[in-house]
């Protein structure tokens, strides 16, 4: 499969995307290592080129489009905007060396604010279209809905903001819930730290940037922490049934309505599910037959804070997704400044999409 | 057609490593002056002896131009992508001992665990406006025991040297470095956090699984691995 099979089949995708009424845009391969690190912290350093500029400092060729097109339209954008792009990104692939480094995506971004579901429906649908042909099928979630829960956790907020800094890490996100629920032990540093009388007494000096009021301040964190009751085995629960519902979409829609009489904060966001079933379902979606999963994109999608969508070649794990997409409004957030733009988007990878059709 | 071992050239490495291999009947030596780095090997047929730096060695069994080599696991497991796939490990040979370990300013009595540390990231950079710098020169390794320590909000900053006056200098708030004893981390103020180490290394033998395999390779490295009891 050649470069320029995917690119030409890019092209016809871009077209697409152009048809859809969609404003193609170029971005810079070298992006700013700062503005990217910053975002997506040091473990992007695993997944992309790093290169140094004498003038400009440390760069990274493009990782995704995602970046560049947010702070285009933040610059010149006026709302609704639709943005359509296509060329190479590159990942380094320590983990696996087989899979391409540099491969050519093909992307749809949509900011408008006026109705989300209805733009989340609208990029899916214009996915599910062009993705009609290949043998792909389609898995959806929502972050959206597991934030909501840990917004309405009987927790301090100190808590609150832990949790919500680890949803895209389940694995630490597992374990501050079990150690909020006191299920987890007590280290025994903590215990002899959260008991010493004069814990700030040792002998070494203290070195570095860190402050002694930092330290102290944190200890203060860590006594109030300690005398905060556990989180309820109830809610435990509940968010463990939360994370589990794996179904199609009206199921999935029955089982969250259920989750919301115990946990009432999920509500709003289970009736934005709700709204974006019937947008799908005005598209032509097959709503009916949609998978939806909680957990869906909480390891791969980490700047996704909302709808999350994949298309995988069943029977293909070798192959990541072909399509993956979701919105994103905290990322705009943290690139605007603080101001969040509503954007919900996707890509389309052609090598992916020509390696299936050359199997077929 | 002999098949080439890579020993690291100098100091107590190279010497425990040929103390090791005599142990077992195979003699190393080097030979010529001081400065040059050739060496023999007597006991053994079809065995000869390439004197490296002890951090070449991973790439020059990777890239297959060296049978055997001696190095520490660290070394291997940081440089080689896959390194499992690259070499095979046939024997630790019980020597050369040292974890790589994170370690924090002593001073900070509210930091023992991975937990701790991302705790106090988020709040150093919440602070200072910039992520917690993590001083090393072990990027991949440590980078992938923090992501699975869930640790966020911190930057690796490299170092080559001297890694343990970096906090001094306030060039980094915390390290990563390889420690055998604890005692330069203590003189620095520093101490170990109390989880597992990113890495238990020691001096390890390794086979290149990419290096050449004719018959006479062959026979010389069943040879080898038979006097060596492996």
């Amino acid at each position: 499969m050649s470069q320029a099979a995917a690119r030409a089949l890019s092209a016809v995708l871009v077209a697409r995307f152009e048809e859809a009424g969609a404003v193609p845009v170029d971005c810079a391969v070298l992006q700013s290592a700062e503005t990217l690190l910053d975002l997506y912290g040091e473990d992007i350093r695993a997944r992309a080129y790093v290169t140094q500029d004498p003038a400009r400092g440390e760069l990274m060729l493009r990782p995704d489009f995602t970046v560049p097109v947010v702070e285009r339209h933040t610059r010149e954008g006026a709302e609704p905007a639709r943005y359509c792009y296509a060329g190479e990104v590159f990942r380094r692939q320590e983990e696996h060396p087989d899979r391409a480094s540099e491969y050519v995506q093909a992307g749809y971004e949509v900011f408008d604010g006026s109705e989300p579901e209805a733009a989340d429906a609208e990029v899916f649908a214009r996915f599910a279209t062009l993705l009609a042909d290949y043998p792909v099928r389609a898995a959806t979630g929502d972050i959206g809905i597991l934030t909501a829960a840990v917004g309405g956790l009987r927790i301090s907020e100190r808590r609150r903001a832990a949790l919500l800094r680890h949803i895209w890490r389940p694995r630490r996100f597992r374990a501050l819930i079990d150690r909020f629920a006191g299920r987890a032990p007590v280290p025994p540093t903590r215990a002899a730290l959260l008991a010493s009388t004069d814990p700030m007494a040792v002998a070494a000096p203290l070195i570095g940037m860190r402050g002694e009021d930092e330290i102290r301040a944190r200890i203060v964190a860590l006594h109030e922490d300690a005398a905060e009751p556990p989180l309820s085995a109830e809610e435990v629960t509940h968010l463990e049934a939360l994370l589990k519902v794996s179904e199609t979409c009206p199921f999935a829609l029955e089982r969250l309505r259920d989750l919301a009489i115990d946990l009432p904060a999920l509500g709003p966001a289970v009736e934005r599910f709700a709204r974006r079933c019937e947008a799908l379902a005005a598209r032509g979606v097959d709503v009916e037959a949609l998978d939806f999963e909680t957990s869906y994109g909480r390891t791969s999608m980490e700047y996704y804070d909302g709808f999350v969508f994949g298309f995988a070649a069943p029977g293909r794990p070798d192959l990541p997704p072909v399509a993956t997409g979701g919105r994103y409004d905290a990322l705009t957030a943290r690139l605007g400044g603080g101001a969040s733009i509503p954007a919900v988007g996707g890509v389309i990878r052609p090598d992916l999409l020509i390696a299936l059709g050359d199997a077929a | 057609m002999s098949i080439k071992l890579g020993v690291p050239s100098k100091g107590r490495l190279m010497e425990k490593t040929f103390d090791w291999f005599a142990a077992r009947g195979v003699r190393l030596s080097r030979t010529g002056s001081e400065r040059e780095y050739a060496g023999a090997v007597d006991g053994v047929e079809g065995v000869s002896l390439v004197l490296l730096s002890a951090s070449e060695i991973p790439r020059e069994l990777a890239r297959g131009r060296i049978h055997l080599g001696v190095t520490g696991s660290d070394l291997v497991r940081e440089t080689l992508v896959q390194w499992d796939q690259t070499v095979e490990e046939l024997a630790e040979l019980g020597f050369g001992h040292a974890d790589l370990v994170v370690a924090v300013p002593q001073a900070w009595v509210d930091v023992d665990t991975l937990d701790d540390l991302d705790a106090v990231a988020a709040a150093f950079r919440a602070r200072h406006g910039q992520r917690l710098r993590i001083a090393t020169k072990y990027h991949r390794l440590v980078r992938d025991y923090l992501r699975r320590g869930g640790v966020a909000d911190y930057r690796l900053v490299d170092s080559q040297g001297a890694t343990e006056g970096t906090i001094a200098n306030l060039t980094a708030e915390a390290i990563a470095d390889i420690t055998s004893t604890g005692e330069t981390l203590r003189a620095n103020h520093l101490k170990v956090l109390d989880e597992e180490p990113v890495l238990r290394s020691q001096a390890t033998l390794f086979r290149a699984r990419g290096a050449g395999r004719s018959d006479a390779e062959r026979d010389a490295l069943q040879r080898l691995v038979e006097m060596l009891d492996l």
